[in-house]
């Protein structure tokens, strides 16, 4: 287990200084969800696998999508057919293809070795994180949700075409 | 607790933060400012639940759903922000908007 934090931790660190080297955004936004899919290993292996889950599905999921759909809204143009054939050259996917597939054998290894690793560690249950969010952060969840509404009001208005 | 080192958790998080600040001072395009911001987000989160896991509180990882639903709200104005500056400019270059010289 403690092989697997290292690994995902010299990933996360590679991928993350890749994001920030490139030029093209497309590129960037691959290596940088293969960052955030290497710190839900990471978080795995320190026993929130509720935690790894969330990451993946919010942030590697959902925040980077919509990464993705403003650089295709203002990919519009004539040149977009051409830029797309210059994205999907081999240089530009293998690397993080490559990096992927690190994590994957990773998971695959710590799913064979079983729940033996996780004893020492100590997992903390859903059940736990949730008992303790909605009691004493009741008032945190309900503030949340007022910062996403005005998060999507906040979108909505500047996002219009005056 | 922990067979991992507390130290080590916490110095990957710093690690991380560190190169995001520094892309967020070094890269002049609004969509990589967003991005190093969500890098430097990611790792105060990771730092929230090494320690929440050094101690065997469950905080570390509410603090990390919060800073969660933060940076989904921070990201979806950003974005508006950036096709805002994009429809206005035809770049995204930050400093193509300095009409406030500041």
């Amino acid at each position: 287990m403690d092989v697997a934090f290292y690994i995902a931790a010299a990933v996360a660190i590679f991928s993350t200084i890749m994001t920030i080297t490139r030029l093209n955004a497309v590129h960037a936004l691959l290596y940088m969800i293969l960052s955030l899919l290497s710190v839900a290993l990471i978080f795995y292996t320190l026993g929130a696998p509720f935690i790894a889950a969330l990451e993946m599905i919010i942030y590697a999921g959902a925040i980077m999508v919509l990464f993705v759909f403003v650089v295709m809204m203002l990919n519009l143009g004539p040149h977009a057919v051409e830029q797309e054939r210059i994205l999907l050259k081999a240089t530009a996917w293998i690397a993080p293809a490559f990096l992927a597939l690190i994590l994957l054998a990773e998971l695959v290894y710590i799913l064979v070795q079983g729940g033996g690793g996780f004893a020492s560690i100590g997992v903390m249950e859903p059940q736990q994180v949730s008992t303790a969010l909605f009691g004493p952060y009741l008032i945190g969840v309900e503030l949340a949700s007022i910062l996403l509404l005005a998060g999507l009001m906040g979108a909505y208005h500047i996002g219009r075409r005056y | 607790m922990l067979t991992i080192p507390f130290q080590h958790g916490l110095i990957l998080a710093g690690i991380l933060f560190s190169i995001g600040a520094m892309s967020l001072i070094i890269r002049r395009n609004i969509f990589f400012i967003l991005l190093s911001i969500e890098i430097m987000l990611n790792a105060a989160g990771l730092a929230f639940v090494v320690a929440g896991a050094h101690w065997g509180q469950p905080e570390g990882q509410i603090m990390f759903i919060f800073i969660l639903t933060m940076a989904a709200a921070e990201v979806s104005v950003g974005l508006a922000i950036v096709i805002q500056l994009y429809r206005r400019y035809k770049t995204l270059d930050v400093d193509a908007a300095n009409e406030m010289q500041g």
